[in-house]
């Protein structure tokens, strides 16, 4: 099982009124709640955290992409995927991912992502999200009902670009170029960087993952429980397709908080949990389902779904139950894992077992940790966790994993030593 | 509507549907926000003195998938166009309400054959940074009916669902005909409308509800000062967005007077 180290990057400091205050983290959340002094220190400890943990040992660290959120401090994730890549050298770097129907033109995410792959040497996890409505059609003005063409051709695109030896010129229905010929290439051209797909759990998705045999990624915030039915419909789409259960197919994304004991893990996390769970996830629901942004397929087998769980009486999964912010609902409903390392390993090996997922995506920071708690949890689950889950899957392949250069032949990056700098 | 005859025509290899009803000249109504998941009382009325013809617009109710392949405002306007044709309204009076009529107002500036008369009921197609309409599109659930009409009840008797209406479909009919009005309007409904309202010759009256929640009442002096044609301007007291909803008569009686 690989092991990858995750941060949404918040804002630690959103006031304790902010949900009575404030009708959206996300969207039209109020300038005036950003520090950007402070957020100078948090922009440097979350790059810590991401560089502690690659030390760690965790097989990568992940970074993502939001717009005007409070949670999410990344517009471009790129950014710090690209000083990520030169603080790290073994590691790969998952940028969960660039909003392809965002960027015009889509070749610029086929150049950036090609210059992360060069400067990382070939560690470079592609992340193609259409992304959330949120993000694309309220902050980024993207029309709901054009944005999953203007996506899938902006993908075919970026394929291209990264694929075709010569200069070409891409006629298509949204992006007309006359000369597509991007420099860098991306060192992993074996086809090209290894291409992972966050989606929610839309069958559209499912095949379309399994058609270009790409890895699909569920990342709820609500945890291993809520998460069971949407991966137990994924593996069931791809029996039917034919694919084999292979778990590195799949990504899952999991809040977990380790400590000695579980009282302790109760006594440190408890904070973060809530303050992430209640103040960072306060989203307007005005801004939650722009009109086309859900297929009418997903909208059938929802509202179908929505009949059939009522006349089955409760799922405990369903939305509905999706509320809780207090630590106790927290924990009882999966959100976030906790406990000694030996109930972590439990834990996690039930959740990969269960899930059937290869690649476990862990936030092990989350709302306003602090930089020394992140670390005492990722220190932790490195130490006492981490050798007692990754033996899971181990007679499967990933064939989804970047395949950086030897390490022999990459280039040396020497210490970064300001200080010795200036005593010169 | 027991005498509406009911109709399709065909653009884009989409079909859609057209309701006739009464006698005299023709008259054609292109709907508003939500379209016409059934028969509204405002038609009645208009087809008491004239021949009313009530084309759907691509992904409105009774309009299909048609929404599907227009990616353009030149898609829109063009497949309006055709639509309008086909239905045998080229020449005839036009009313456009809201969505409806930011394509009335660009079929009267592009094609000044194919409209006589002009009547717009709060249209689209115009923003003011100064005095921005609301996002209809980034609404409460229970905010919308509030939104669309001064009396909510007459949106929510548009949209409730008929007597043995297909209970999966009808929900995502009625999102269909919102993502048709966001295709087409996405995100502030300016569709530079403004740079052809000088092509208008027709005679326009410019209709608006007091109580619009939606368009600025304010906004029915910019299509009015823009307008190159004869142009009235009347306001209708209790009246929303969808004025025809909430006030049919009032609304039916000025936009027949205007054409008489």
């Amino acid at each position: 099982m690989k092991l990858m180290w995750f941060h949404l990057m918040p804002y630690t400091e959103l006031p304790d009124d902010f949900n009575k205050k404030h009708p959206s983290v996300w969207v039209d959340i109020h300038s005036s709640l950003f520090d950007p002094r402070r957020a100078h220190h948090m922009y440097n400890d979350f790059m810590d955290e991401l560089e502690y943990a690659a030390e760690c040992g965790f097989d990568a660290i992940c970074v993502n992409e939001h717009h005007s959120n409070g949670y999410g401090l990344m517009p471009s994730p790129n950014l710090i995927a690209s000083s990520l890549a030169r603080r790290t050298t073994d590691t790969a770097i998952c940028v969960m991912g660039n909003s392809l129907a965002l960027y015009n033109p889509p070749t610029r995410v086929a150049e950036e992502f090609a210059m992360i792959d060069c400067i990382s040497g070939g560690r470079l996890i592609a992340g193609f999200p259409v992304g959330s409505p949120m993000d694309t059609c309220y902050a980024y003005g993207q029309n709901p009902s054009l944005l999953r063409d203007r996506y899938y051709e902006a993908h075919d695109l970026v394929k291209r670009a990264w694929t075709e030896k010569d200069t070409f010129a891409f006629s298509g229905r949204f992006n007309q170029q006359r000369y597509v010929n991007i420099w860098p290439r991306p060192i992993q051209n074996d086809p090209h960087p290894p291409i992972w797909i966050p989606g929610g759990g839309s069958i559209e998705t499912w095949r379309w993952c399994a058609e270009m045999d790409y890895v699909y990624c569920y990342l709820s915030y609500y945890g291993y429980k809520a998460g069971l039915t949407t991966m137990q419909g994924f593996w069931k789409e791809m029996e039917k397709l034919g694919k084999d259960r292979n778990p590195y197919r799949a990504g899952f994304l999991q809040f977990v908080g380790v400590a000695e004991s579980r009282q302790q893990a109760l006594d440190l996390y408890t904070e973060p949990a809530e303050y992430f769970y209640g103040r960072c996830l306060h989203v307007d629901p005005r801004f939650a389902l722009p009109p086309g942004y859900t297929t009418e397929g997903t909208q059938r087998a929802g509202i179908e779904g929505m009949m059939s769980k009522a006349a089955n009486v409760a799922n405990p999964a369903t939305k509905a139950a999706l509320k809780a912010t207090n630590m106790k609902d927290i924990v009882d409903g999966g959100y976030v894992l906790i406990g000694s390392p030996d109930e972590v390993i439990e834990q996690i090996r039930h959740v990969g077992t269960s899930l059937n997922v290869g690649h476990l995506m862990l936030l092990l920071q989350y709302g306003n940790m602090s930089k020394d708690t992140t670390k005492y949890n990722t220190r932790l689950f490195a130490e006492k966790v981490m050798p007692h889950v990754k033996d899971l899957f181990s007679g499967w392949e990933d064939k989804w994993w970047p395949k950086p250069m030897a390490s022999g032949q990459r280039a040396a990056v020497p210490a970064f030593r300001p200080q010795t700098v200036a005593a010169e | 509507m027991s005498d509406t005859a009911t109709t399709t025509v065909e653009v884009n290899g989409f079909s859609c549907r057209v309701w006739t009803k009464g006698n005299g000249p023709k008259l054609g109504f292109l709907a508003g926000f939500g379209g016409l998941p059934r028969w509204v009382p405002f038609l009645d009325e208009l087809a008491r003195t004239r021949t009313v013809i009530v084309p759907s617009l691509p992904g409105y109710p009774g309009g299909g998938l048609g929404h599907t392949v227009l990616d353009t405002h030149l898609d829109w306007v063009l497949a309006v166009r055709r639509i309008v044709e086909k239905a045998g309204l080229a020449g005839a009076d036009l009313v456009g309400a809201s969505v409806g009529g930011a394509f009335a107002a660009e079929l009267a500036a592009i094609f000044p054959g194919h409209v006589r008369k002009l009547a717009l009921i709060a249209p689209f197609g115009l923003f003011d940074e100064a005095d921005p309409a609301a996002d209809p599109w980034a609404q409460r659930k229970d905010h919308v009916a509030g939104l669309m009409c001064a009396d909510p009840a007459k949106w929510e008797a548009l949209v409730a669902p008929p007597e043995g209406a297909n209970s999966i479909e009808w929900p995502i009919e009625m999102t269909r005909a919102s993502e048709a009005a966001a295709r087409a309007l996405w995100p502030l409904g300016n569709t530079r409308l403004e740079k052809r309202l000088g092509l208008i010759e027709a005679p326009t009256l410019v209709l608006w509800g007091d109580r619009d929640a939606v368009l600025p009442p304010s906004y029915a002096q910019k299509f009015a000062g823009g307008i190159n044609g004869t142009t009235r301007v009347r306001t209708v007291a209790g009246a929303g967005h969808l004025a025809y909803l909430d006030q049919p008569e009032a609304v039916a009686r000025t936009v027949l007077e205007h054409f008489s």
